[in-house]
């Protein structure tokens, strides 16, 4: 990849990021902050590759370090996300249930 | 050559799915409806990308790898299935640190490595690997102090000049690595711990109440360090990853920011997230006026509008349950309920409708701040049950207060209004609360469970 097809990658990603979450209400800033900390976490792939070509202890150590913390990003991030995003309902998906024992 | 030529093209066509997955996954988590699939799609594009990256060429070391990935992923899952909804933001904030010490983990082995990284990829390995680590050890400052494992806020003379010289040493250092110093394993090691120290420095002298700006900010932190690696390593999707998570992250916080009335420079360069109450607390005239939760009750069955300000007093209380089942009672009587979220209720934005959906409360029931403060004034009751500041006349009208100019919400102008609190204790920022003195304010002391049960009672005896 050249580096200037990186640099518009760099700018289209930038306005994409701006422009996706410009419309969030704020009741889903939380998940919303969760959900791309754990889009970050595709770190991990990266962590995958640097340990992957290391061949110095010290290189296998960081690396491994480093593969350890992006797949507790990746991971976390999922799972918190996701507890908080399933519990969003709204009152006309909720009628059937808790109305019905009334 | 064919078969690794193969195994490259499918990498890269896979990276290309993450990406589209990522960007589709946050565009359906910015509306409450489809919020839930979006991060099912974007779990699905990590998925793919992690396999994809199993065949990347020349790889090696896959026991560690696969070691590193069992051990850090299994800690996560465990922890993020368990947390509490009430400490979500700092185990975010967790999270978030230990992506941006991924990020200067990967500069780290590039950087050792040397020799083969161009001038222009070791620039961004450098700072892609400060931010990295400034992120780390930062979220992982904000993590101990929403935890309350660092309960001080270390404030000194001339920090913000040791925090200038802190950066210029790393800066000058990642100068020398990128201009080719030969030797650079002792300066690589010197540039990633003035960074760290970097990121401990900046953080400890933030108070609290502002952490939810931090994390955030560190969140688009660490999406810049991905973005600035995955050019060193020439991966597009932790380019296209981790430019849209920093340019949304900064939107976000600043967002976050403007809700708190607080700029981003004042949020990490002045110390008032935690200030010891200092200032006008005297100048409150009027009584605190006791209520019994059965005529409170009362008070609330006969009522045709009610909104609830809920703060994250009543998270800690554990009472959002109990609110709710206080709700569906009044619900079923024919009141009108709303709940009226503050932006900073709860300890970021949006983190008291986390807690309140978890209780079961549908989210068409809560309002923000801008929706409900005309509404105030055509409600019987305002109930306050942990929140202080937010409902607090004092930022309004008050210019010495140092909430002067805070939006808050306008409680004061309901017909009445009952506060549940503990004690006669002060808020979070150690302000009287001048709501609390009014004619039409009752207060009803207990614990936020406690008090919302007696008011249940109540009201099933009308």
């Amino acid at each position: 990849m050249t580096g200037i097809v990186a640099l518009y990658i760099f700018m289209l990603a930038a306005f994409t990021g701006y422009e996706v979450i410009a419309r969030v209400p704020v009741i889903l800033h939380t998940p919303l902050m969760s959900g791309s900390n754990f889009v970050h976490g595709i770190v991990l792939v990266g962590a995958m590759v640097a340990l992957g070509s290391a061949t110095t202890t010290l290189e296998k150590v960081i690396g491994t370090i480093g593969v350890l913390l992006a797949a507790g990003n990746a991971v976390g991030g999922y799972a918190v996300t996701e507890r908080m995003l399933e519990m969003f309902k709204s009152s006309g998906s909720r009628a059937g249930g808790s109305r019905g024992k009334h | 050559m064919d078969l690794h030529f193969s195994a490259a093209a499918l990498i890269q066509v896979s990276y290309l799915l993450t990406a589209f997955l990522f960007i589709m996954g946050l565009k359906r988590m910015s509306s409450p409806v489809t919020a839930r699939s979006g991060i099912l799609w974007a779990g699905a594009g990590m998925l793919v990308a992690t396999l994809a990256t199993f065949f990347y060429p020349g790889m090696t070391n896959y026991p560690w790898i696969i070691a590193a990935v069992a051990v850090g992923g299994g800690f996560a899952w465990v922890t993020g299935r368990r947390v509490a909804m009430t400490d979500m933001p700092q185990m975010i904030a967790l999270y978030n640190g230990m992506g941006g010490g991924a990020a200067a983990a990967i500069a780290a082995v590039e950087l050792y490595r040397g020799g083969e990284v161009t001038r222009a990829g070791a620039t961004l390995a450098v700072v892609g690997g400060i931010i990295g680590a400034v992120s780390f050890s930062g979220s992982l400052i904000a993590f101990g102090k929403l935890q309350g494992l660092i309960r001080k806020s270390l404030r000194f003379g001339g920090q913000q000049l040791l925090n200038v010289l802190i950066l210029a040493g790393a800066l000058l250092l990642g100068a020398l690595i990128a201009g080719g110093y030969d030797d650079a394993a002792g300066v690589v090691t010197g540039l990633f711990v003035l960074s760290l120290l970097l990121g401990l420095s900046m953080t400890l002298p933030i108070g609290g109440a502002d952490m939810p700006v931090v994390i955030s900010l560190y969140n688009a932190l660490t999406g810049l360090a991905v973005a600035f690696e995955g050019f060193v390593l020439g991966n597009a999707a932790m380019i296209i990853a981790g430019t849209v998570v920093g340019s949304a992250g900064t939107l976000l916080t600043q967002l976050m920011a403007r809700a708190m009335n607080r700029s981003l420079g004042n949020v990490l360069f002045s110390g008032f997230g935690d200030t010891g109450g200092a200032s006008a607390s005297s100048e409150v005239k009027g009584s605190l006026k006791p209520i019994e939760a059965a005529d409170a009750g009362v008070m609330m069955a006969f009522a045709q509008k009610i909104i609830i300000v809920p703060g994250y007093g009543m998270a800690v209380a554990q009472a959002q349950h109990k609110v709710w089942e206080l709700c569906q009672l009044l619900i079923d009587r024919g009141v009108t309920v709303r709940f009226a979220i503050h932006p900073v209720a709860g300890r970021m934005p949006g983190h008291m409708n986390v807690l309140l959906a978890e209780a079961g409360v549908p989210y068409d029931l809560i309002a923000d701040l801008d929706e409900i403060n005309a509404e105030f004034d055509t409600a019987d009751v305002a109930l306050i049950i942990g929140a202080n500041d937010v409902v607090n006349p004092v930022a309004r009208n008050d210019k010495s207060s140092p909430i002067y100019g805070m939006p808050i919400l306008n409680a004061d102008k309901a017909k009445n209004v009952i506060v549940i609190k503990r004690g006669q204790g002060a808020g979070f920022s150690g302000i009287e609360n001048a709501l609390f003195y009014l004619d039409n304010t009752r207060m009803l002391y207990g614990d936020g469970q406690a008090a919302v049960s007696a008011l249940i009672a109540a009201v099933k005896s009308v």
